[in-house]
């Protein structure tokens, strides 16, 4: 039964991600409005808005240093650990102003999951890495219920097959690739309803890469899913919606089909085009 | 626009070349003649320590029968038996061709003071010895150790000698009949201070040490890595914690007899601590340790990558889970090992102990963190100013075992950090 689920994951790659097909029932996940990022004296992302859809993967996509990565953490409040860093604008997660101050920062991140650019794993064991989050969330009454929810995790992350007979090795000592799923999984054991991924495969091999993008469009039966890349084709291959980024403003939001066949903005043209970037 | 060409073929690029081999071959040989430079000099400190002091790690003895009378001991009250004429009568019986009351003075300068320390310790013991003969070996006096540790010569004229030509020939009697020995001196770390260099010990001294050492350890341990911990992971960056870091970092630098008058004036003037207390020295050593302490701590806890931290973060975990789930396990070797050479400073630390007191000539090792106690490095520090001969080597054997102390931690430093070390 469940390792059906692994091979459709392999059966999917050739599939292709369903880009630019209009997904059924869209519904706003995320909806940010006018939303402007200070670094200091840097005006780092400039009245962006935006309405990241459910059950979708939307790619964030620009050259170096447009902000992508910035507002992505944004989403999350990753960027409250940043002391010089201010937000303003709102941000709506299904419809509650992820910035009010009665939304506390540590259970928004529980909801809304994060992936990070370098594998990251905790160095402890397998297991534990996985656990963590719902251990401190208070997620499992007790050992079995944990048990599950770390298999459940690891299975819908394709990893639990390569890792399920050493839980109690560390984190660290798995492969590139495999870390990065491992912290998939970890991310996505808190239960989240929306998962961000900043350039989750920059750091990983060929192969590696589409064991991950398999895994993208899998996830994106279950949340919402952003990812932030530096790799068009990424983008073209795994989202539905793509967003470009430039120099802190971002010119263009639709179909991932419709950017990157007949885009309306020069910019982005002249980006997918490798005028510049 | 003009081509540059290049002729890498040239004598002149040739010659920079070799110029710059020989500019890479003289900063190596630079630092290879100054690690020469100081192991030349750490070889030589040691090679010295060791031949003065590895004379104070034995002690000469000699065997005699001493005759426990009731005259002598009352049975009811050993403690206050006349011992000190026990021994007399026993070296006087051993030469009893020596008649005229000035060489039997002089007889009686060969067993040291402690012999009738030892001989009460033994009768306390067992009552039943009383009346009975008892063959003891007791420690020699001061001179007569020299004599035997080639310290005082035979060839010196006999006027510029400390012991007498009569004396040595009573001494080379006992010698000749085997009742010196020279067995491993364990009074050396057995036996509190002593006015007798023969019969001092460094006892008091390491209790002292260790009890100053564990307050220190436990009152900057914990504050330091608390501090850095605020300072690191919850403080904003502001004027205040600039100021802050400032003050820190030049704390490491204070002298530390300034730190002693701190003690002195603090502790001892308004808070009325015991004089000489190792809870004073603990204190004051606490003092310094803390800054140490604090930076070590700090560069550890930023030298864990913010990826962990990011890591937990992501998953929802609040800053405290940030901190003592990942961020300080990950950072404890490093703690540890700034921790354990901020206490090996501490150990090795004399002057602010020097200005509390705990300098003072005490006899007994302390009890508890109220008695007054020596250090170690005070410890050598009396023994350095005393004039008997004896405490030469005994001052450069308290250096050998206090250097022993610093390496042993040292090692426990070194071995700790490999063990707790994790990979990411």
């Amino acid at each position: 039964m469940e390792s059906q689920a692994v091979t459709d994951i392999q059966t999917t790659d050739t599939v292709a991600a369903p880009t630019g097909r209009n997904a059924p029932a869209e519904k706003v996940k995320i909806d940010a409005e006018a939303v402007n990022v200070h670094y200091g004296d840097t005006h780092a992302i400039k009245d962006v808005s935006i309405g990241i859809l459910d059950k979708t993967v939307t790619a964030f996509i620009g050259p170096s240093g447009c902000g992508k990565s910035t507002f992505l953490r944004c989403l999350n409040r990753m960027n409250d650990t940043i002391d010089i860093c201010r937000v303003t604008g709102d941000i709506l997660l299904d419809g509650k102003d992820i910035y009010d101050p009665q939304i506390d920062p540590v259970q928004l991140r529980a909801r809304v999951g994060m992936v990070f650019q370098k594998p990251n794993p905790f160095p402890k064991s397998i297991y534990d890495n996985v656990s963590y989050g719902p251990r401190i969330h208070g997620l499992a009454n007790n050992k079995a219920e944990l048990d599950e929810i770390v298999e459940t995790s690891l299975r819908r992350a394709a990893i639990w097959n390569e890792v399920k007979d050493r839980l109690d090795a560390p984190g660290t000592g798995l492969s590139g690739g495999q870390q990065q799923r491992l912290c998939i999984a970890r991310a996505i054991a808190t239960q989240p309803e929306v998962l961000l991924m900043d350039e989750p495969c920059s750091a990983l091999d060929p192969i590696a890469t589409a064991q991950v993008e398999d895994l993208i469009n899998e996830l994106r039966e279950t949340y919402a899913v952003v990812i932030v890349t530096h790799s068009m084709q990424q983008a073209a291959r795994v989202s539905q919606k793509t967003a470009f980024f430039h120099l802190g403003v971002m010119p263009e939001y639709d179909d991932t089909e419709k950017i990157f066949s007949s885009p309306s903005d020069r910019r982005t043209q002249d980006y997918i085009t490798g005028r510049f970037g | 626009m003009t081509d540059i060409s290049v002729d890498w073929t040239s004598p002149a690029i040739g010659e920079r070349i070799k110029k710059r081999h020989r500019a890479d071959l003289w900063l190596k040989g630079g630092g290879m003649a100054a690690l020469g430079f100081a192991l030349l000099m750490l070889f030589i400190l040691v090679s010295s320590l060791v031949s003065t002091g590895a004379d104070a790690f034995r002690q000469t003895h000699v065997t005699l029968d001493f005759e426990v009378t009731e005259a002598r001991v009352a049975a009811d009250d050993i403690f206050r038996g006349n011992f000190r004429a026990i021994v007399n009568d026993a070296i006087e019986a051993r030469f009893p061709e020596v008649t005229s009351r000035a060489e039997k003075r002089l007889l009686t300068n060969i067993p040291s003071n402690g012999a009738q320390t030892a001989l009460r310790d033994a009768v306390i013991a067992d009552p039943s010895l009383i009346g009975r003969t008892v063959t003891l070996t007791v420690p020699v006096s001061d001179p007569y150790d020299q004599m035997m540790k080639g310290l005082i010569k035979r060839d010196t004229p006999e006027a510029n000698r400390r012991l007498k030509d009569n004396e040595i020939a009573w001494f080379d009697q006992l010698q000749a009949a085997g009742q010196v020995s020279k067995p491993i001196n364990w009074a050396l770390l057995r036996s509190a201070d002593s006015r007798f260099p023969e019969l001092a010990g460094l006892k008091g001294a390491l209790w002292g040490s260790f009890y100053a050492l564990l307050v220190c350890f436990l009152i900057s341990f914990p504050v330091g890595i608390a501090a850095a911990v605020y300072l690191e992971e919850f403080a904003p960056k502001n004027r205040l914690t600039d100021i802050i870091e400032i003050n820190i970092n030049n704390l490491a630098a204070v002298p530390s007899v300034v730190f002693g008058l701190l003690a002195l004036a603090v502790f001892i003037g308004w808070f009325g601590m015991p004089r000489s207390a190792p809870l004073v020295g603990g204190l004051t050593l606490s003092l310094m340790t803390l800054p140490t302490i604090i930076i070590a701590t700090r560069a550890a806890l930023k030298g864990v990558p913010p990826s962990i931290r990011e890591a937990a973060l992501g998953v929802g975990a609040s800053k405290h889970q940030v901190v003592l789930t990942h961020v300080l396990p990950l950072a404890m070797p490093g703690i540890l090992t700034g921790t354990i050479i901020g206490l090996a400073q501490a150990l090795g630390e004399t002057a602010p102990l020097l200005l509390i007191g705990m300098n003072a000539f005490i006899t007994a090792a302390p009890d508890s963190l109220f008695q007054p106690a020596t250090a170690l490095p005070t410890q050598i520090f009396i023994w350095a100013d005393s004039p008997e001969r004896g405490f030469v080597s005994r001052t450069s054997a308290a250096i050998l075992v206090l250097l022993t102390f610093l390496i042993a931690m040292n090692a426990i430093a070194v071995i700790l950090r490999r063990r707790l070390e994790k990979r990411w």
